[in-house]
């Protein structure tokens, strides 16, 4: 379905206005931007504008979303080159003037329009271990844990799996390395695993030869565009790193190791 | 004609919720193959946006809680229409269910000597809800998931199922389409799960997303199953009003929980002026008492602003016609007040509810640490559904099964808040357990080709209307009359003549669905979808207008203008939809089963 260019004005703050979308259209083969013109009014944000295409000119135009309110990680695209969730980024928090550009995930292969085959984040998932608890400390079989050794766990799993972390990831945009390494969002998923006060399971093997952890070089391009204000490099990539160190590379903690059970 | 991949398991799952996770989780346990289908990608099922948390009367912060006042809590929020044995069984698993998910790796708030905190939410008599901060179900969903994904379960995500294949009377199988290429599979299966959710997107104003079309009530209502108690819709008190494109995406009970307070533009709080009798005993008398219910004080009583939903929404309704509303048209709910009497309030506010903190500043541009939201009713869930046995979760149809908001039952005429998340759990297990039961004793039944044929082409024929001929009607305008028919007339105030005039409306837009076209290619069409999604929301909507006349009365969710009061008549019995041999809807009326004399008595000791 072909486009219509349209010369746009800048946007009021109450009133409607119309406002030029460059969307990505295509597939697995290629694409190219196309032009869409529609009404931008107080408060929208991007998926409204992409949802009124949908239903004024491009009824086949493919994207993902469920929640519409930053909760479900599938809104995740580029808007104007910035890997964003497009129903928490507000029309007046882009430049007033100009298209606005939207594409999709550029680090995974598309699959149609906005719609991004994700499958990898999957799949890598599966390949690390699973939660193991400890016995319950309590005869009824259940455990007790303070707040305070919750909380960076906790902060791990507000992670709403957007895999905008991943998408930014030179690791994977850039070297495609997606067989080797597994990226920041399993990373977060690990240490969430590995800092928790229950699990017995160790990853540090897996994360250091299957899962590709010396492939970060700390660059934090991740954290910054977490939506979740997870701080994915310095609270769990880089402990995690150290841990692996303490495992594999120091002599003394191999020494002890032992002695002593792993963890 | 139309090709189409065959694949068996003994137990297919339509959904990946948390009902339909944890169905699957179970019924891979008791060794069955098992397929789970979900319109989305694994994860971002409704669940995930649940915010409160789930009731057990685990009894960690208060120890006068037992599931004998969760039953009696949950029977008195649904005005005695519930299910009893569904209530039974919930109050007593539910705590089981939230320790299980503790083992699979859920990491709740703990109190202070290190268990699963628990908080205060409307209905609930003592503090009950297990949560993480707002974000509870994330928290479900994600333990589910990443435990399911060990189990060896086969996931079809992004496939939508549009009919369910029957062998004479008995379920034996799902046709679907996958969104990525507009392909057709069979799921041959032993047994069926529905876990589809529920049906928000009949209306205007809702919490719910694009995959709340009620899209198993549908399905299952034409494999020839019982829908019940569709006439009770919550709509949920406080939803965003402003800016427009946010208009009901929900404000948690959390934050009444945490001692948010309703306002209106007088500043008054005008909860104090409207507390139904049945629940006069259990309301604080003035403000002072319900600050000290909300932290902590067990011989105070809650405030006013977590009675049960229906109640609140409707006082906030009434604000707004009198002229008291926020400048929006909602009233004001406010959390920032608590600066006089929490050091630090900011910090906490944000600590106890990061993701309302976070919602509103980035889709409202507002600080709700420092000033009131506006909040309006919002279509949230739905408490009818499939008519399912209590302890099976078996519908009336012999294979299928259902569980989560798709089935009806545990909440009567009205849903206490967390009793959701809780009920995923407690009965996507027991579904789980039975459908492998029923998959192992029955063995296979055959699907029959001409079914399935006849089925795929209902589903292609928009593309001939479409771009083959000539255009046909827009798939999104008959959503949107539908929406908007169904706000303004079936909404949080019903009369008769509104309802009828609604009944007839969805007659004339299925005529127009019957010509809706689509265009383009079979491929992430999301105009194609809305076509077939469209079916599925008329059924639904027809079922909520036609019970909702047939009740004349007020009680729980549904609020009749002509009708103000309960009816002792109406007390009765529920509501039952179900096709008849003439493909017309037929209401019948099933009377309600007599409770056992010892869970009355249950009851009767927690009036
Ligand atoms: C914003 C919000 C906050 C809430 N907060 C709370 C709370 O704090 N506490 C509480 O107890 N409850 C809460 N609820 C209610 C609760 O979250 C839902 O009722 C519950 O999550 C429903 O779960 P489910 O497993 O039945 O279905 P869902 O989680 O909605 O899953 C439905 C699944 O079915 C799939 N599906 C649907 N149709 C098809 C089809 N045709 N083919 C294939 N798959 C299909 C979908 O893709 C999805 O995977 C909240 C609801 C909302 C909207
Ligand atoms: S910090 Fe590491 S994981 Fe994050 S973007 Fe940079 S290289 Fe990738
Ligand atoms: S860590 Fe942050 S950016 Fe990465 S997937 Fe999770 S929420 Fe998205
Ligand atoms: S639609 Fe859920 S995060 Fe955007």
């Amino acid at each position: 379905m072909a486009g219509q260019t349209k010369n746009t004005s800048s946007t009021g703050a109450s009133d409607r206005a119309p406002r030029t979308f460059r969307v990505w259209r295509g597939d697995g083969q290629g694409g190219k931007f196309h032009d869409y013109s529609t009404e931008v009014g107080e408060g929208m944000v991007v998926l409204d504008a992409i949802h009124q295409i949908q239903a004024e000119s491009a009824p086949d135009l493919a994207c993902r979303w469920n929640c519409k309110a930053g909760k479900c990680g599938s809104c995740s695209a580029e808007i104007n080159g910035q890997p964003r969730l497009m129903c928490m980024t507000r029309m007046d928090q882009l430049p007033p003037e100009g298209p606005v550009t939207v594409e999709p995930m550029r680090a995974f292969p598309a699959i149609r329009d906005l719609v991004t085959d994700v499958s990898h984040n999957f799949r890598a998932k599966k390949s690390i271990k699973k939660f193991s608890p400890r016995k319950p400390d309590a005869p009824d079989g259940t455990w007790r844990m303070q707040q305070a050794d919750v909380d960076r766990v906790q902060e791990f799993r507000k992670c709403i799996e957007c895999f905008l972390c991943q998408d930014v990831c030179h690791v994977l945009r850039d070297h495609h390395k997606h067989e080797e390494f597994v990226g920041p969002r399993l990373f977060v998923y690990t240490a969430a695993l590995e800092m928790h006060p229950l699990d017995t399971e160790n990853r540090l093997g897996d994360l250091k030869n299957k899962h590709g952890l010396g492939y970060c070089n700390i660059t934090k391009c991740c954290t910054k565009v977490c939506p979740e204000h997870i701080t994915i490099t310095d609270n769990s990539i880089i402990p995690l790193k150290e841990r692996v160190v303490d495992e594999f590379y120091d002599p003394l903690t191999r020494l002890f190791r032992i002695f002593k059970p792993a963890k | 004609m139309e090709q189409y991949q065959t694949l068996e398991h003994d137990v297919v799952v339509i959904g990946a919720g948390g009902a339909g996770l944890r169905a699957a989780i179970e019924a891979s346990a008791a060794g069955c193959t098992v397929a789970l289908v979900c319109k989305s990608l694994l994860g971002k099922a409704h669940t995930v946006m649940a915010e409160g948390g789930m009731a057990a009367a685990m009894a960690n912060v208060d120890d006068r809680d037992s599931w004998k006042v969760h039953f009696a809590d949950t029977m008195r929020g649904g005005q005695y229409l519930n299910n009893w044995r569904m209530a039974q069984l919930h109050a007593q698993e539910a705590p089981a269910r939230v320790r299980e998910l503790e083992a699979w790796g859920a990491v709740f708030d703990r109190t202070k000597d290190g268990r699963i905190l628990q908080r205060n939410f409307g209905g609930h008599r003592y503090p009950r809800l297990a949560h993480v901060g707002d974000r509870t179900g994330l928290e479900m969903i994600r333990t589910l998931q990443d435990h399911g994904i060990h189990q060896g379960i086969d996931v079809f995500m992004e496939m939508t199922v549009v009919s369910l294949l029957k062998d004479g009377d008995r379920v034996v199988g799902a046709l679907g389409y996958d969104r990525e290429r507009g392909r057709f599979r069979v799921w041959k299966a032993k047994a069926v799960v529905l876990a589809t959710g529920g049906v928000g997107k009949a209306f205007r104003i809702t919490s719910n997303s694009w995959e709340y079309t009620g899209d198993g009530h549908a399905l299952a209502y034409e494999a020839g199953a019982d829908l019940l108690d569709m006439e009770f819709v919550q709509f949920h008190p406080t939803g965003m009003v402003w800016p427009p494109s946010v208009r009901g995406i929900l404000v948690t009970e959390g934050v009444r929980g945490e001692g948010g307070v309703l306002r209106n533009k007088d500043g008054r709080r005008f909860m104090f002026d409207d507390i139904p009798d049945n629940y006069k005993n259990q309301t604080a008398r003035d403000e002072e008492e319900g600050w000290r219910y909300v932290t902590g004080d067990k011989n105070a009583n809650r405030p006013p602003e977590l009675l049960t939903r229906d109640h609140v929404a409707r006082c906030i309704n009434r604000e707004v016609k009198a002229g008291r509303g926020s400048p929006h048209g909602g009233v004001f709910l406010d959390i920032a007040w608590i600066k006089e009497k929490v050091a630090n309030s900011e910090e906490h506010i944000k600590k106890k509810l990061p993701s309302m903190y976070h919602q509103f500043i980035t889709l409202a541009n507002i600080d709700i640490t420092k000033v009131p939201m506006e909040v309006g009713p919002t279509t949230h869930y739905i408490m009818g559904g499939v008519r399912v046995d209590g302890d099976t979760q078996m519908s009336t149809v012999p294979g299928l099964f259902a569980a989560g908001e798709v089935a009806a039952g545990l909440h009567g005429a009205n849903r206490l808040g967390g009793n959701s998340l809780s009920d995923l759990v407690v009965f996507g297990k027991r579904a789980g357990e039975y459908a492998a039961k029923w998959a192992k004793e029955k063995g296979a039944g055959t699907t029959n080709s001409a079914q399935v044929e006849e089925a795929m082409r209902l589903a292609l024929a928009p593309f001939d209307r479409g771009d083959g001929g000539g255009g046909g009607e827009n798939a999104f305008a008959v959503q949107s009359d539908l929406q908007g028919t169904m706000q303004d007339l079936v909404g949080i105030v019903r009369t008769e003549n509104e309802m009828l005039r609604a009944i007839e409306e969805v007659g004339q837009l299925k005529s127009r669905a019957a010509k809706v076209g689509v265009s383009g290619h079979r491929e992430y069409n999301p105009g194609w979808h809305t076509a077939i999604d469209l079916h599925n929301l008329l059924t639904v909507s027809e079922a909520i207008a036609r019970a909702a006349v047939e009740r004349k009365e007020s009680r729980g969710a549904q609020f009749r203008e002509d009708f103000p009061e309960k009816s002792a008549e109406c007390a009765k019995f529920n509501l039952i939809l179900r096709k008849g041999a003439d493909g017309q809807m037929k209401v019948v009326r099933e009377p309600v089963k007599p409770l056992p004399s010892d869970l009355q008595q249950i009851i009767d000791e927690n009036k």
